[in-house]
């Protein structure tokens, strides 16, 4: 029977790497069998919710919860002078700053608590807000960073130092009492001497807006104090389960032990659910009040206004170039919008996050960034919404400066990016602004990405519905959209990257059962990236049990081993190679197990798809069903019973995806609306695990782009107020929005990643933001457009045409 | 996103409807799809002590297409609208713009009667009401009443309709001619930048008569009799669209919100309505 059974058959019954496994997470979800934290009901279980400030900035004279204390239903309404003798009304931000916790004598944006408010349900505690009575008094609102810089209004006075002046923060020195940090890379008098003598400079402002990454769930938890056996639990929307339970440990003194931190299933992420917010600490002292369990679940305004944003970021550009277009230095001083309290999510000591990515695809020599974070009247965030930390914004600011570089030499887009490249020979590269690139062709993917789109056909399109529109045929203009990205993915080596002093290894545990199947737990969580999927693909191929056998566990630190979450496309680079890691330890048992079931020597037989064989015999064989049965029920000389295996995984590296985009789309000059006529998307993320969850999370990935690039923002008036709280104004777009996707790939393993792998979630949408961009600026190229901040919906696309003159 | 407290009320007749109007005052409401009403309630931006839901109130259903006059009770929904062969054939522009109100979920809730009861300046069939000429069919404690689509509108959200009142009904005449629903929006389920509502018919060459309203660019919907007259007896030609496009022009009165300042607005109803001109003279 056995011998009938081909080893192709047998690799495809492992379901392993390569294949286009489909989702076991989407029988529940497609059937609306999740698990999601607000599905949580427990016994006597209250509600919390905010009272939030109208104000962009306002001194907060007085709290009065008398009369809300009157409406039916509300238990308790807590402030900053209920929270300040357990130390809890501030706490720690991801990036060494504190924020309040509820309101500290005074708001700092629009939307920030300032009293919650304890319910027995959702609706006495949506009453019992409107009867809480606030007094401010209204302080001037800054919502531009350059003028916060210049301004004497001081945001954050519990930040001044005795005699007034402004201590050094957490990042060094501080030139303002609105200024958070400068934060440098490169070399500035080198960089300086080049663009100063080169032949040719290009310069410019780019501007990437603040936006959101507006999960389709929101922020909430539940907490659970039991104060019979002194235990915490806490379900919530977290990103980075086993890093909030420290969080917690630390500001609250419970040990940690005595925490139990879990993520259910999670309505989508994208770095809004990675730091942790007064919603958490809060529910958590009002359960330790109460007794009882409190759920708080943030709406969908809250969510825009409050949780974390991202980008923000104005980028002012220099580039310097030969006449030939060989680049030869690139110059960057970036005005980091901050907020209210400086809680980005990035590693400890890198607060522009991988801003210094800068230098793109290309062999850049010399290269300076300077980065100066501000705090305004506005939300507090800048997370890394589906890219890797500030990768979005730096990929965004090299490819504009190659387009605007491109206009100042004559030079075509492609071309110049082509003859700048890094060689595939350079690798593993060191780049200007101190990073080394793993792995890369860059030239193979953009050649297949030209001839995919029939470049030069497009180019002549282009040329001639310029001149058709110049001789009053058409009203509509084509732009050619380009992008080559360079991700940097995979936070991160201990030795430089680590949150709150947590390093960002991650790990995985495995057990396999007596009978051939498997459980993996796992540091990182799914949020729809379909982990159970493609971590039971690597296994599979790894322990040679098939992966519809093996269960993936993650999100419960009790039974999960420590790990920093999923983002940043940290799970594959860091869980997936610890996954690997693990699988390769249970390998070498079994390979000894084999070897005494089969009276052999350990190195004479070898692993072969499911099984180990007999070298130069492989009719004699025991698979890996039979070798774990034996594992745990036959003694064997010198081995402990059972087949399990853990492994921490600490990255030698980063992993550095690339991709070739382009985006072909037809502009209406008179209303400014648009349609993409084509989007080819080429990804090299490696090793490909399942092409069908890649070829996804491009579609996804690309939506997001999408959204960004033509509509998506956070906008705020001079008196701080969110123009776009709600869905109406908020771009998210639908399936009728989203274009056709062509996707493409080519296979550049990463060296140092024991399967090879990169990262492929957010890939899109950090090339995808300047790709779609680039697509409107090129149809104007003709009329003399250079630069024109995002989002570029109807009615920006309109201006740039009437400031061109095209309306006649 | 939690509404105060209020009673819901679920009469099973007109009368029933209109006597809790009667006790209630303007603490009460009238909801048929609730898809304006419920979101502003839960915003808290409109406190309704009293919630009367019309769904069990049959007669303020159906769609009649009868003797060259259309009538359709408050209650149909817009999908009802879309999927009616015999009206796409009395009033095919009503079609048109139904198939461009938000998404079919939303189309499947939502109703014609509170679509132009609400007095949203957004919502696109006021405008349309106005350009086909509609009638309103109001009945309250006194009585039954009609009020022309173009005299119904006084402000944002402000009416003819009086609080005891309920629309029970729209009708027009049929139509001929060209027409066309033209209207520029951000994406699916907004609503408009511009949008218009074009009819008109052609004898011997020449435009004989047109009626050209706008939604989304002033308080009210806006039927400029101006930018009718300005296409009568030309051939709808580019001078006659430019004229009509002025005469708009001085009728309207956007604002800036997020869709962008008024100068981009005027100048995108000036295109959607040159558009809308075009392609219902290529229909007539």
């Amino acid at each position: 029977m056995k011998d009938e059974v081909t080893r192709e058959e047998r690799v495809d019954a492992l379901g392993g790497m390569g294949c286009k496994r489909k989702r076991v997470e989407d029988a529940r979800f497609t059937q609306g069998k999740g698990n999601y934290v607000d599905d949580l009901k427990l016994d006597g279980m209250l509600f919390g919710d905010f009272v939030r400030s109208p104000y962009a900035h306002a001194r907060v004279k007085s709290v009065d919860s008398s009369a809300a204390m009157e409406v039916p239903g509300v238990l308790a309404v807590l402030t900053a002078a209920d929270l300040e003798p357990l130390g809890l009304h501030w706490m720690p931000t991801l990036a060494g700053d504190k924020m309040m916790v509820l309101a500290d004598g005074k708001v700092l944006y629009q939307g920030q608590e300032v009293a919650f408010v304890v319910a027995t349900d959702r609706y006495a505690a949506a009453d019992g807000i409107e009867s809480v009575e606030v007094e401010y008094e209204e302080l001037p609102v800054l919502v531009d960073p350059f003028e916060a810089l210049q301004s004497d209004v001081v945001l954050r006075e519990d930040l001044l130092g005795a005699d007034g002046g402004t201590p050094d923060g957490a990042h060094g020195p501080r030139n303002h009492p609105n200024h958070i940090f400068t934060w440098e890379a490169g070399d500035k008098d080198a960089t300086e001497q080049v663009i100063g003598a080169a032949d040719v400079v290009a310069e410019e402002m780019v501007y990437y807006h603040r936006t959101h990454p507006c999960p389709l769930e929101t922020c909430g938890c539940v907490a659970s104090m039991d104060k019979v056996n002194g235990k915490l639990t806490l379900w919530g929307t977290f990103q980075a389960p086993h890093a909030i339970r420290t969080v917690v440990s630390l500001i609250s003194g419970i040990e940690e032990h005595n925490i139990r931190v879990i993520s259910p299933d999670i309505g989508g992420g994208f770095g809004n659910k990675v730091g942790a917010y007064p919603g958490y600490v809060c529910s958590v002292v009002a359960s330790i009040v109460t007794g009882k369990p409190v759920k708080w679940i943030e709406d969908r305004m809250d969510n825009l206004m409050t949780t974390a944003f991202a980008r923000d970021y104005w980028m002012q550009g220099k580039i310097a170039a030969t006449k030939e277009g060989k680049i030869t230095g690139l110059w960057c001083h970036t005005t980091a919008d901050h907020g209210g309290f400086d809680a980005c999510a990035d590693p400890t000591k890198f607060p522009a996050g991988f801003m210094n990515i800068c230098t793109g695809s290309y062999d850049i020599p010399t290269a300076y960034l300077a980065v100066d974070g501000v705090y305004t009247n506005k939300a507090p965030g800048g997370v890394a919404y589906r890219c890797s930390f500030r990768v979005t914004e730096a990929a965004y600011f090299i490819e504009r400066m190659i387009e605007v570089l491109a206009i100042e030499l004559g030079m075509d887009a492609a071309e110049l990016r082509r003859i700048n490249f890094i060689k595939a020979e350079q690798f593993p590269y060191q780049s200007a602004l101190g990073w080394e690139y793993d792995s890369g062709d860059y030239h193979t993917a953009w050649g297949k990405a030209m001839a995919a789109v029939g470049y030069d056909d497009l180019r002549a399109e282009q040329a001639q519905r310029v001149a058709d529109f110049k001789a009053g045929k058409t009203r509509k203009l084509l732009g050619i959209g380009l992008c080559h990205f360079t991700e940097i993915v995979g936070a991160g080596p201990v030795k430089n990257c680590d949150i709150l002093g947590l390093g960002m290894f991650d790990s995985c545990e495995i057990r396999i059962h007596p009978t051939g199947s498997a459980i993996a737990r796992l540091g990182t969580i799914s949020q729809g990236q379909g982990h159970a999927t493609t971590f039971a693909q690597i296994l599979a191929t790894e322990i040679g049990l098939p992966a519809d056998s093996i269960t993936i566990e993650e999100g419960d630190t009790d039974t999960a081993p420590y790990g920093l979450g999923t983002y940043g496309s940290r799970s594959t680079p860091v869980a997936g190679a610890a996954t690997a890691m693990a699988g390769r330890k249970i390998r070498a048992k079994a390979q000894m197990i084999a070897a005494y079931l089969l009276e052999v020597h350990d190195g004479d037989v070898e692993f072969d798809v499911d099984r180990f064989v007999v070298k130069g015999a492989p009719e004699r064989f025991k698979t890996m069903k039979e070798i774990a049965f034996a594992s745990y029920n036959q003694a064997i000389p010198g081995l402990e019973p059972g087949l399990e295996a853990v492994s921490y995984y600490d990255p030698p590296n980063m992993t550095y995806p690339f991709g070739a985009y382009v985006c072909v789309m037809e502009i209406d000059v008179d209303t400014g609306e648009h349609e993409i006529r084509q989007f080819y998307a080429l990804d090299d993320c490696g090793t490909r695990i399942n092409p069908m969850i890649i070829e996804g999370q491009v579609h996804g990935g690309l939506t997001e782009a999408l959204a960004i690039a033509m509509g998506q923002e956070i906008a705020y008036d001079e008196m701080g107020n969110v123009k776009t709280a709600t869905l109406m104004d908020f771009f998210l777009p639908t399936a009728v929005e989203t274009p056709h996707y062509t996707t493409d790939h080519t296979v550049t393993p990463s060296p140092h990643h024991p399967i090879g792998a990169k990262g492929v979630g957010e890939s899109p949408n950090v090339g995808g933001v300047p790709a779609f961009s680039n697509a409107v600026h090129d149809a104007f190229r003709a009329f003399g457009l250079r630069q024109s901040h995002m989002p570029h919906d109807h009615w920006r696309i309109w201006k740039i045409a009437n400031e061109l003159g095209l309306h006649g | 996103m939690i509404p105060a407290a209020f009673e819901y009320h679920r009469p099973a007749d007109l009368a029933g409807a209109i006597a809790l109007l009667t006790e209630h005052g303007d603490d009460a409401r009238v909801m048929a799809g609730g898809h304006s009403l419920i979101p502003m309630m839960k915003l808290r931006m409109a406190e309704v002590p009293h919630l009367i839901d019309l769904q069990d109130v049959t007669s303020l259903g159906g769609i009649s297409v009868q003797g060259g006059q259309v009538r359709i009770g408050a209650m149909a929904t817009q999908a009802e609208l879309i999927d009616h062969a015999g009206l796409s054939n009395a009033a095919p522009i009503l079609r048109e713009a139904a198939l461009q109100i938000a998404d079919p979920q939303v189309r499947y809730m939502g109703t014609i009667g509170g679509n132009v009861a609400n007095g949203d300046p957004g919502n696109d069939m006021p405008g349309l009401m106005q350009c086909l000429d509609a009638s309103f069919e109001l009945e309250g404690p006194g009585g039954a009443r009609a009020v022309k689509a173009r005299d119904f509108y006084e402000a944002a959200y402000m009416t003819e309709r009086e609080d005891d009142e309920v629309l029970t009904a729209v009708s027009f005449a049929a139509t001929s001619g060209g027409y066309a629903y033209e209207k520029q929006k951000r994406k699916i389920g907004d609503y408009a930048t511009a949008a218009a509502a074009v009819l008109l018919t052609k004898e011997g060459g020449a435009c004989a008569s047109a009626s050209v309203a706008m939604t989304n660019l002033s308080d009210v919907p806006v039927w400029s009799e101006a930018a009718g007259a300005a296409l009568v007896g030309t051939a709808v030609d580019a001078a006659a669209i430019k004229a009509s496009v002025a005469a708009m022009l001085g009728d309207i009165d956007p604002t800036e919100d997020n869709r962008g300042p008024v100068a981009f607005k005027r100048h995108v109803a000036g295109v959607i309505l040159g558009r809308a001109i075009a392609r219902a003279w290529s229909r007539a």
